[in-house]
Formats: C-alpha cells, structure tokens, sequence
C-alpha cells in the first residue's frame, strides 16, 4: 500500500513540479490570479477534510477493537465529510463554471476579452479596460527574457529598447495585449507587497499569462477531487462490508489501507491549500 | 487479568492502538495549524510568507503520516518508502526549478510570433 501511496505522490509531485516553475517564473500572476479563489471555502474544506480523516483513524481504531457500530458511524462520519468537501468544492467550481473558465473559455486567454470585461463589469473588479486599447494589439518578443520582479527600472527601459527593435508590426499577434508596456513609465514596477496588485500593473506578458495559474489550479484541484470521490467510493464499498459485519480485530486489512489512502488525499490538500489560496 | 489478555490478542496481530486521545488532540492541532497558516497571510513578511506556509504544511502533514496513517507506530520500510517518494520528488522539483532559473534568460524569443499566430 505504501507503495502504491509513493507512486500517488510522484504523479501529484509533476503537478507541484509544473506549479513550482511558473510560480518561481511569473511570481505576480500567481499574486494577481489566487485573488479568484475564496479563501474561506478553501480553509472550510481544509477542516472538513481534516475532520473526515479523524472519523477514518478512529473507525480504524473501532475495526481494530472490534466495536462494529462504532466502525459503521465512524465510515458515515467520513463518508459525509468527503460529500461535504465536495459541495464546498462544486460551488466553488460552479461560479467559475458560469463564466465559462473551464476549457477552451477561460476568460484570460487571448481572444477572450469581452468575456473578461463582461466579468470585470459584473464583479466591479479593476478592469481598467479604459487603459487596454483592444485594437491596438502588441506581441511579445521578449517573454522569454522577461524577468517580473527583480528588473529595476532601467533595466527595464533597457529591456524595452531592446524589444522595440524586435518589434514585429502591430496587428499580427493575439489580441488583448496592452500597449503600455512600451512606456515604462506606465508600467507599474509592482512591488506586490505595498500596493492591492491589480489586472493593469501586471505587466502585459503577464497579463497575457495569468490563464496558466486557472490551468494549473484546475488540474491540481480536479485529480485532487478525483481521489476524493475515488476514495468516497471505496469507504462506501468499506461501510457495506462493516454493516455486513465482515470486519474484526483479525481482520481489517481492508480499512486500514483505505483510511491510508484517505489520509494521503487530505495531506494533498494540506500541501494544494496554501499553496493555491494563501499566496501572499 | 483480562486486559492483559487482551493485550496479548491484540498483540498477535501486530495491531498498535491510536488512543482517541492522542488521535483528537493531533486533530485540533491540526485545526491550530490551519488557523495559523491563514493568519499567517495578515502579516506581511516578504519573501519568508511562503516559507512559514510550507513549513506549517509539511508540520500539518506530518502530524497527518505519523498519527493518523500511523507510520509512527508502522514498520520503518513503510516510512522508508514514503521518504524515498518524497526526497524523489524534492529532487525533481529543485531540479527543475534550478534549470528553469538558469536557462530561461538565455532562452531566444521565437524567431517569428507572427507567422505563428497568423
């Protein structure tokens, strides 16, 4: 079981791999999008989770002493924790379902602008629209070069210079992309700890890649959800079975390595929750 | 007389009993940590806001593989396995990152985004 376990955390460590380099990369995207995200659902569902793995590890106490009513509230008391995770977590998805976030129509991705403003009108967030000239549009040529935080202005002023003459014509790249950035007096040097880091002082490669944080928090949050209704399933499979009265001290192999597995997804979302909600 | 009796069943089985009191007191610990970590984000601390989060993670997740899936009171291959399947991945991770640090300023812009985007 320890094992297969091992093997669980190496496909989620690609995952918090993939997390890691576009964070260490784009510090301000994450900083910027991680606001979308509701932190009080997020710490909700981290107690809850919490609560269903102290129910499991005592219903693998009363299987191991034999208390078979014990086991069977213990299994219910962890069933409904994992349904109660999962509510949390559709209503969560559902306010990004209704802007159609999922898929092809996040709303960051280029191409998708009247979605963003629709949003933007909708949350009286900062748009800042006026400033974003949709027909003006500006392809990058230096993302790759692009370094968010640590460019002091001249640098940056170098950088520009330097991406001028790369320049390739205007209306030839996605749209949606801000001219600003080749006045570095507009752009923001966002230092997100002293200012409300907002969709317009990011620089435009980032604003261009804020898509990349939903991405990678679907994924993460959605094989994460996968294991927990995986998991929802096998506990039920497990009360059938102690209801039936199958289980005993000399024999409740079944339980312990379920409630394992149980664990490891909330010890997954112990490591996914700061890291998605609490960015600071 | 009796429980000792007991204790020998159990024994057999290799079974280690979590008391419930140990198993909610690492509960509400628990709980204290994840409170902590959220307050945590109230206070401005630069660059160490990150760290004092995975810190607190890596306790809480701790707290869960010791007690909960009681590697604690487990055969140690089993805690073995779950270091080597960490160390693995804490390899990746920092490889990764190391090299992604290093390479992507020397990275060259595409040599024509227009021709792409067409």
């Amino acid at each position: 079981m320890w094992i297969f376990l091992a093997t669980e955390i190496l496909m989620f460590g690609g995952l918090f791999c993939a997390y890691a380099v576009y964070r260490a990369a784009h510090p301000d995207v994450f900083l910027y999008a991680h606001h979308f995200l509701d932190q009080n659902l997020g710490a909700l569902n981290t107690i809850v989770l919490l609560t269903s793995s102290l129910t499991m590890a005592w219903g693998v106490r009363s299987a191991q002493i034999g208390k078979r009513k014990l086991l069977v509230i213990m299994l219910m008391l962890t069933l409904l924790g994992g349904l109660g995770f999962m509510a949390v977590k559709t209503v969560e998805y559902k306010d990004k379902w209704q802007y159609k976030w999922l898929g092809f129509h996040n709303m960051f991705y280029p191409g998708n602008e009247s979605l963003r403003d629709e949003y933007f009108k909708k949350h009286d967030h900062d748009s800042g629209h006026g400033d974003i000239d949709l027909n003006h549009d500006v392809w990058h040529h230096d993302e790759m070069m692009d370094e968010p935080d640590t460019t002091s202005s001249s640098d940056i002023e170098q950088e520009v210079a330097v991406s001028h003459t790369l320049q390739t014509p205007p209306h030839s790249g996605p749209p949606g992309l801000s001219e600003s950035y080749l006045h570095p007096g507009d752009r923001t040097d966002s230092d997100p700890h002293d200012t409300q880091i907002t969709f317009n002082n990011l620089s435009p490669t980032d604003q261009y890649r804020v898509h990349l944080f939903f991405q990678i928090y679907f994924l993460m949050t959605g094989l994460h959800g996968l294991h927990v209704l995986v998991g929802m399933a096998l506990i039920f499979y497990l009360l059938v079975r102690a209801v039936r009265g199958h289980f005993s001290p000399a024999y409740y192999t079944p339980v312990d390595l379920i409630g394992l597995y149980w664990h490891l997804v909330d010890l997954i979302w112990i490591l996914l929750f700061p890291l998605l909600y609490l960015i600071h | 007389m009796n429980t000792a009796a007991k204790q020998h069943r159990f024994s057999t089985y290799h079974t280690h009993l979590v008391p419930p009191s140990v198993l909610v007191s690492v509960f509400l610990l628990l709980i204290l940590l994840t409170i902590a970590t959220v307050a945590a984000t109230w206070i401005d601390l630069g660059q160490y806001n990150i760290w004092i989060a995975m810190i607190i993670a890596v306790a809480k997740a701790a707290l869960v593989a010791l007690y909960f899936m009681h590697l604690r009171y487990d055969s140690p291959f089993n805690a073995l396995i779950l270091v080597i399947a960490l160390l693995f991945t804490t390899m990746f991770i920092a490889i990764t990152l190391k090299d992604t640090v290093i390479n992507t300023r020397n990275l060259q812009p595409p040599p024509s985004a227009a021709s792409n985007t067409g």
